[in-house]
């Protein structure tokens, strides 16, 4: 008999929980919504959702008292994967509306998406629809939430800001946007974070959310 | 011509009357089509990227009914939904979200109250506020008024000026119909979208004509739409969303290559 594999979602007050919940009982997981911290400290693997702005989701982290055990799970090299927002605040900190301290996994900073080309052209904000992924190249660390994701595979962006890593080796995706790369996807040992969203890319999301799942 | 700055996004719009996909012409008169879910799904799988419910009744019933509709098509279609029709508050936008909605597209709700944009994009972001203008064209003046009711009720709204004015109140992205082209399937208003686009700072979704891949690449790199919502073509299964992305692709338009 196969073991059930469970998943943690945090409901840090924002994201679209429901299709995170249905896409990972798609991919065979028991996905679980809490906002209990105790929930949080004995999972076996966790998913931090999160739209909107980074301070708002860092505030309703704090409000509901979850910082510290998402800082202990951390630490216990499980699993995690931290979506969209969810992703910027791995950072240290952020420069949307002001500034604001993120919970640090990862150093770098989280910006505004240029709006203009330096040739002086507008595009759009938020960065809007599929983007390729691309990988860098990196000896092989092992499983990866990318296993079997090929290079020009699309996923779902949406976004007005962009993580900037201060490291290299943490970026773990690409994709480019106007001629701009953008920062897809971020990695530290068993810490994962996805700017696009998982559970709104078709197959090729499917794909990512399985990895994770299977990641031990 | 402009070359598009991302993907440009297919999207299948479904308008909805109770528990059944409908579809009009002109925005007036409609025939009944089948069940919303079920071509969500087959939309789905044949590799749509998005899709947008419209509740076609809401203002008949003085709301969205489509809670149920997004609850059962968010168990197999992982692709961004967006709902529309009769939302007039937050609240209503909230229960919307929890059913399944990644986005809410406000019409009537927001001429009659603009604030109605900040309060939704302040609470849960301004990637999930979308403002639907229904436009049709004043050949006197030469520009276009925004309608709402489905192209029933007139507003006196300059559609440039709304679309400026709610960008800045905080909608992320313009879903924008044309009444006049609307179910016709002989192209979108390509004029339109273009006066539209080159105001605002958000994405601009074109709706209304779609018949030919032509008309895509029109209104894609003359119209500088970023995404065209299509309908009628879809459920009378004159295309399907494969073909209409090969098609595309080939005429140079940059769609999500699957």
């Amino acid at each position: 008999m196969s073991k059930e594999k469970t998943v943690t979602i945090v409901d840090a007050g924002s994201g679209n929980l429901l299709s995170v919940l249905r896409a990972c009982e798609k991919v065979g997981a028991t996905p679980k919504i809490t906002a209990i911290e105790g929930d949080i400290l004995a999972a076996e693997r966790l998913i931090l959702p999160g739209v909107g702005a980074f301070g708002h989701v860092m505030d309703a982290i704090s409000k509901r008292g979850l910082e510290e055990a998402i800082h202990r799970f951390a630490e216990t090299g499980r699993p995690y994967l931290g979506i969209c927002v969810g992703m910027q605040i791995m950072l240290d900190e952020s420069h949307e509306f002001g500034r604001h301290g993120g919970l640090g996994f990862i150093s770098g900073a989280v910006e505004a998406i240029p709006d203009t080309n330096p040739d002086g052209t507008r595009h759009k904000i938020p960065h809007v629809g599929w983007g390729e992924l691309s990988f860098p190249d990196a000896p092989d660390n092992g499983p990866s939430l990318f296993s079997g994701v090929s290079a020009g595979e699309s996923v779902y962006f949406v976004h007005s800001f962009v993580a900037r890593p201060e490291n290299p080796s943490n970026v773990a995706a690409s994709t480019r946007y106007d001629g701009m790369e953008l920062c897809a996807a971020i990695r530290a040992g068993s810490l994962w974070g996805c700017q696009f969203h998982p559970e709104k890319s078709g197959p090729t999301g499917l794909r990512v959310l399985k990895n994770f799942i299977e990641l031990t | 011509m402009l070359q598009p700055a991302g993907n440009f996004r297919i999207i299948a719009r479904l308008d909805v009357k109770m528990d059944t996909l409908i579809k009009g012409i002109h925005l007036e008169g409609w025939r009944k089509v089948g069940d919303p879910g079920a071509f969500a799904q087959r939309y789905y799988d044949q590799g749509i990227d998005e899709i947008v419910y419209m509740d076609a009744v809401a203002s008949l019933y003085n709301r969205n009914n489509l809670a149920e509709v997004l609850t059962h098509t968010a168990k197999e279609v992982f692709i961004p939904i967006t709902v529309g029709g009769g939302i007039r508050s937050l609240e209503d936008a909230d229960v919307l979200l929890k059913a399944g909605a990644d986005k809410i597209a406000i019409n009537t709700g927001a001429t009659k109250n603009p604030r109605l944009i900040s309060e939704v994009s302040n609470r849960f972001g301004s990637q999930c506020v979308v403002l639907s203008i229904e436009a049709k064209k004043d050949d006197r003046t030469g520009s276009w008024e925004a309608l709402t009711d489905l192209g029933r009720e007139h507003t006196g709204l300059d559609v440039l000026a709304w679309a400026q004015r709610a960008c800045e109140l905080g909608a992320g992205e313009i879903l924008l119909t044309s009444v006049d082209q609307d179910g016709t399937r002989r192209g979108f208003d390509v004029e339109l979208t273009r006066a539209v686009a080159d105001a605002v700072p958000v994405p601009v979704i074109a709706s209304g004509g779609m018949g030919t891949a032509d008309h895509l690449a029109a209104v894609a790199f003359e119209g500088h739409a970023n995404a065209a919502a299509i309908a009628s073509l879809f459920h009378f299964e004159k295309e399907d969303p494969d073909s209409i992305r090969a098609a595309a692709l080939e005429l140079g338009i940059p769609v999500r290559a699957i």
